[in-house]
């Protein structure tokens, strides 16, 4: 069972993937560390991403979701900014409100409180990429970075990927069909330069770097924030363990992932292929063994 | 920036941004810096990362207060009082910095016994004149000096001069001349004030400012902000806690300060606070204004304004018999750097018109324009209406969005012969003859306006050379990345050779008339396809050169005998040793904070205004963490991290010799070296129209009443003669001022720029923020019946426009005086043209004008709102003048003193 445990390492656990891709002396994994504690939410990302990247606008769409006026990721937002209002304190900040609730003049202690959050979220680059694992053209491949992206030229539409993807990252663009995402700008990355979100974000809210060196920040980052009596501040996506074997974009959330759009628990929908291929081999199996016996009763009778 | 000019002595910015890393607090009040601000914004945000406290001041909650420690939501209008609560606070607990005081400020200068103090006089300063609506600043001044003119109206005094000739031309009107003191401050005469450095004397400034002040308590600010007294404490204790010896604090303001009947007197009243506290010239501490363009402080510093030359030397006014000795006596001053304005202007003219401009010929003194009275931009817009201004150019410019009651602004153009707008797209300045709300209205026909509009692309800053100089004064030249495409031409290319074709039309004319333009040096080489001229020759030319035609080093080189030429004093240096100084670009990680090699900063790349300041009057830094500039005993001159804003030899014991003029007479202990006395000033003798103290006045429009003095409004404000289009409303608890209950405020979002000619025909930009939008309280929601993401129409006596609704926590009800006050947010966007199309804010705002630079008040005028879009064609007219009517508005409402 050596191709079974090959799979197995694959689908669980931190490994290398630009390697397990056949990159043999590749570059370290390169990644994202998007620290929201610190996004001022001015977009910035999202339009340096359609500019650098030639990714069509996609309608004026005026949604009332706060200054959100782009929904999410897609085809044609490759960055997305999530701005969220919320009754809720951050330590130590004082937001200076009073809002009396309907009905209730008395002004209570919440009702001072507020805050904005606000995240710039992108593909997660995940190192076991469901995306990846479904594509059948091989348009969807692992770069020696370790990132994770689409061939335009090779993509065929088939959108197998898109339910694929455990984060609803990667989306099919209506007029041609393909599938599009964040590519962690690889052009960019080859000669040298960092992508054109985090070049573009003014407070270093969205960090570009070796993986390793991003988690080390990130963490030194969540231990400050919880000493500051920040203690909402969490990672996400940072953990090898997690079920997508740790992303390759994570984040520094100050609330419960589902607040920012976020699956709390992801897990690379291919993960239970082997399982599935091997109760498939042994259903095959019986299958066959119940034919062959069909067939020698056939001719017994 | 006459509040800056006259209080420190330069009208810039201060500090720079990324000085703001070492503030131990910064106050934003005025500025929503993340969002309009974003790139500054991470040195704010480094501040924080190393234990500053962001207290964001602002009436709305906006990006900038979601990455604050403490948001204080105050009533639009009301930073006076909130500022002056904190000066009166610094008082009273005895939390000034007593030793920069004395030394530095004016506080121990002694002030005629005339004058009278708005406590006295019940709102108002001596000197007023009801019938004139303005002052005679006489009486504001020391005791012990002479009377000469104030820098900001240098011209009222005019006949007052030793020099000054007399006899004014004949109707002329009186023109504020506040953005004079961009680059020095105003002047006084010769004698020295009376001083008592005990602070003691009832009459020295810090006792008049101290009373002045005193009735500015927490229970004030709460009845005239909203502000409740625990929320200004706070605010109190966390800026008196970091302003001391060893820690500074820093003020950032934009034009939510600014755009005000009395905005120049808030920035006044942040100047007093850091004074008081120490915080001028010293790392981290300053007043950090923000501009809002690429280049304006650039086109303050070669100006755009009609009232300066570059480098804020005065326009001439038209005077009789007039002489360039007469002009440098009645504008130059005695001590200071102004003392050598006659080698600035002699320059200056020898940079226009070479070697026509003789000593013979007063170096062609008399080929500049005269001033006849104000040509601010609102003043020549009611002449366009009168039927007097007949042409006009539009250079990135679009009013009849981004300019205060756009309608009197289509109007002036619908009156003109010609029109000339420059512009990436076609924005609405350039088609409102055909679809501007007029035409929607039938107030105009497009048959009947006669104006012929003609509209020339733009180049972009990628596809010319050039400079931008920012915020903090700094030059940054950007390269030509690519020819502009089309008939798209740079506005060098099309002044060069608009001028170029002028001239020679006019060529060989022998009218008197035609010299100063034949006479001009206009022979900058041209280079590529287009004939783009040399941008760099042009910075070549303001830098300066000498007799031999070498570059100028710095100012202090330039010479009144016609052997030098420099096209902007304070510029001088940025092209020394024939090297692009503004093209420097050495990476931070190569150099100190200060950055000094990256690009270039007047004055002479000083980057940390007065930072002598920095250091006690023995020149030792007040304390070793805040250490910028130090006098060094050894080498006998001023060290430091950043270039000192100092003669570099002159020590802290230099007492000048008496009758010295000019820098001579600026002492080791004067750190304000623009200044006429070398000082900080607390009180403004001199410069300014509305007093020499800020003192709390209510907006234009407002529905309160001026808790403090019966005097409600600025008595000095520009107010306009009666135009139908501008009509204001009543105030406070007058008859009709119920039907505009509620406060408005404009202001900007990230996602667009200014009137939107560069981001509403973007679409990456426009799909950010695709419709005009009004941002409104849960509470005001309920009162009014407004949805969220459905429509609204806001209503002022000069127009209606609709928005969709937000409904957001973001805005917060305030109680004022007892009762609940509700604000409505209007981005200011939006126009009829371009990709992303809505309503423009500016319809509804008046014409009432700060006095010393005639700017409007759109940052706090009251209105109506309503649920559902506004009515189409005649009825929108209908509705505006129902209101009215409801309201009882005529002519004068609004008008009085």
């Amino acid at each position: 069972m050596a191709s079974d445990n090959l799979l197995s390492s694959l689908l669980a656990g931190d490994t290398d993937p630009a390697a397990i891709s056949g990159h043999s002396d590749h570059p370290p994994r390169m990644g994202f560390f998007t620290d929201t504690s610190v996004c001022i939410g001015c977009k910035a990302c999202e339009v340096a991403c359609k500019e650098w990247n030639h990714i069509p606008e996609d309608g004026l769409n005026f949604t009332g979701m706060s200054y959100d006026n782009t929904v999410g990721l897609g085809a044609d937002t490759w960055r997305h900014v999530a701005f969220i209002e919320q009754r809720k304190p951050i330590a130590g900040q004082i937001a200076g409100v009073q809002h009396q609730d309907a009905g209730a003049p008395a002004i209570d202690e919440a009702s001072g409180d507020l805050r904005w959050l606000m995240a710039s979220d992108v593909c997660k680059h995940c190192t076991h990429a469901a995306c990846l694992d479904v594509c059948p053209t091989g348009a969807l491949f692992r770069t020696e970075f370790g990132t994770v992206v689409v061939q335009e030229d090779v993509c065929n539409g088939c959108g197998y990927c898109i339910p694929a993807c455990p984060y609803g990252v990667i989306d099919q663009r209506q007029d041609d069909g393909r599938a599009w995402k964040c590519t962690l700008c690889y052009d960019r990355l080859q000669v040298g330069m960092e992508p054109a979100c985090a070049k573009a974000c003014p407070t270093d809210s969205i960090q570009f770097g070796p993986l390793d060196e991003l988690r080390e920040r990130a963490a030194a980052r969540v231990a400050s924030l919880h000493e500051a009596g920040v203690t909402d501040a969490r990672l996400y996506g940072h953990d090898p363990n997690d079920g997508v074997g740790g992303d390759g974009a994570f984040f520094l959330l100050l609330d419960e992932p589902e607040v920012y759009g976020l699956p709390p628990d992801p897990v690379v929908t291919t993960r239970d292929l082997p399982s599935m291929w091997k109760h498939v081999g042994a259903a095959a199996l019986t299958l066959a063994v119940g034919v062959a016996a069909a067939f020698a009763g056939g001719r017994r009778s | 920036m006459p509040s800056l000019g006259t209080s420190f002595g330069r009208g810039g910015a201060t500090t720079f941004q990324q000085e703001l890393q070492n503030s131990d607090c910064i106050i934003i009040e005025g500025s929503n810096m993340a969002e309009c601000h974003p790139v500054g914004f991470q040195w704010v945000m480094e501040a924080k990362a190393r234990g500053a406290t962001l207290i964001h001041v602002d009436p709305r909650y906006t990006r900038t207060s979601a990455l604050a420690d403490i948001h204080v939501p105050l009533r639009a209008g009301s930073d006076i009082a909130f500022l002056g609560g904190l000066i009166n606070y610094v008082f009273e607990h005895d939390k000034y910095f007593h030793d920069y005081v004395v030394a530095y400020t004016n506080a121990p200068a002694i002030l005629r016994e005339e004058f009278r103090d708005t406590e006295d006089l019940d709102g108002l300063f001596s000197g007023f004149d009801p019938d004139q609506r303005k002052y005679d600043f006489h009486s504001w001044q020391y005791e012990g000096t002479e009377v000469q003119a104030a820098s900001g109206q240098r011209d009222q005094a005019y006949e007052d001069q030793p020099g000054g000739g007399g006899g004014g031309a004949d109707g002329r009107h009186l023109t504020a001349r506040g953005e004079s003191t961009g680059s020095g401050g105003s002047r006084i005469g010769g004698g020295e004030p009376e001083r008592d450095e005990t602070l003691q004397h009832p009459r020295c400034v810090f006792q008049v400012v101290k009373r002045h002040y005193a009735r500015y308590t927490p229970q004030l600010v709460e009845d005239v902000c909203g502000v409740p007294q625990e929320l200004f404490l706070k605010v109190c204790e966390t800026l008196t806690a970091n302003s001391t010896r060893d820690r500074t604090s820093a003020f950032v303001y934009a034009v939510g300060w600014t755009q005000h009947t009395v905005g120049v007197q808030y920035i006044r009243a942040a100047a007093v606070l850091q004074l008081l506290l120490g915080n001028m010239g010293r790392p981290g501490g300053g007043i950090m204004a923000l501009r809002g363009h690429a280049s304006i402080q650039g086109s303050t510093d070669i100006p755009t304004l009609f009232n300066l030359l570059p480098g804020y030397i005065p326009m001439p006014h038209a005077h009789k018999d007039e002489n360039l000795d007469t002009f440098i006596a009645g504008e130059s001053t005695e001590k200071g750097y102004w003392g050598n304005m006659r080698d600035y202007m002699v320059s200056l003219m020898k940079a226009y018109w070479g070697a026509a401009a003789t000593p013979e010929n007063d170096f062609c003194f008399d080929y500049l324009p005269r001033l006849t009275g104000s040509h601010s931009t609102y003043e020549t817009v009611q002449e366009q209406i009168d039927g007097k201004c007949k042409g006009y150019f539009l250079l990135g410019e679009n009013p009849a969005v981004g300019s205060a009651n756009n309608k009197m602004q289509r109007l002036g153009m619908a009156n003109l012969d010609w029109l000339v707008v420059r512009d990436f797209s076609l924005i609405e300045s350039a088609t409102w003859w055909k679809d501007g709300p007029e035409i929607e209205t039938g107030e105009l026909r497009t048959e009947d306006i006669g104006t012929e509009v003609f509209f020339f692309p733009a180049a972009a800053h990628t596809e010319k050379n050039g400079s931008f100089t920012n915020t903090q004064r700094m030059l940054q030249w950007h390269h030509m990345a690519i020819e502009p495409k089309g008939d798209a031409r740079s506005e060098l290319w099309f002044m060069y050779h608009l001028g170029r074709i002028i001239r020679e039309k006019l060529a060989g004319s022998t009218d008197e008339m035609d010299r100063p333009i034949l006479d001009l040096t206009w022979d900058y080489p041209v280079e590529g396809s287009i004939a783009e001229p040399s941008a760099e020759a042009v910075l070549a030319e303001i830098n300066g050169w000498d007799a031999e035609g070498q570059p100028l080093a710095s100012y202090e080189q330039l010479n009144a005998d016609g052997s030098t030429a420099c096209g902007c004093w304070i510029y001088c240096g940025v092209y020394a040793d024939g090297v692009n100084q503004a093209a420097r670009r050495k990476p931070a990680s190569e150099q100190n904070w200060i950055a000094n090699e990256w690009g270039w900063a007047w004055p002479a790349n000083r980057r940390v205004l007065y930072n002598r300041a920095s250091a006690d009057p023995d020149g030792k830094p007040w304390s070793e963490r805040k250490a910028l500039v130090w006098w060094d005993d050894e080498k006998a001159m001023w060290a430091g991290h950043d270039i000192p804003d100092f003669a570099a030899s002159k020590s802290p014991w230099h007492r000048p010799p008496a009758g010295a003029k000019a820098a001579e007479a600026l002492s080791g202990v004067d750190p304000f070296v623009m200044q006429a006395d070398g000082k900080g000033w607390l009180f403004v003798p001199v410069g300014l129209t509305d007093g020499p103290l800020p003192t709390h006045y209510e907006p234009q429009e407002s529905p309160f009443t001026n808790p403090l003095y019966s005097q409600q409004r600025n008595p000095v404000r520009q107010v306009l003669p009666p135009r139908k289009h501008n009509r204001y409303h009543p105030s406070d608890d007058s008859p009709g001022a119920d039907v505009y209950p509620f406060v408005t405020t404009t202001y900007r979002l990230t996602e667009h720029h200014t009137a939107g000619g560069m981001s509403r025909f973007v679409p990456y930009l426009a799909e950010l923020q695709p419709e005009m939008f009004c941002e409104v309280s849960p509470e005001l929601a309920a009162l009014r019946g407004l949805e969220h993401g459905g429509w609204a129409t806001v209503i002022t006596a000069r127009s209606a426009i609709e928005a969709r609704v937000v409904v957001t926590e973001r805005m917060t009800p305030l109680t004022v005086q007892g009762r609940t006050l509700h604000q409505v947010g209007l981005p200011y966007h939006w126009g009829g043209n371009g990709y992303a199309r809505g309503d423009s804010a500016n319809e509804l705002a008046h014409l009432s004008l700060d006095p010393n630079v005639h700017i409007q008040e759109v940052k706090a005028f009251t209105c109506d709102i309503r649920p559902g879009r506004r009515p189409r064609g005649p009825d929108l007219v209908r509705l505006v003048e129902d209101y009215q009517r409801r309201a009882g508005i005529t002519e004068t409402t609004g008008t009085e003193v």
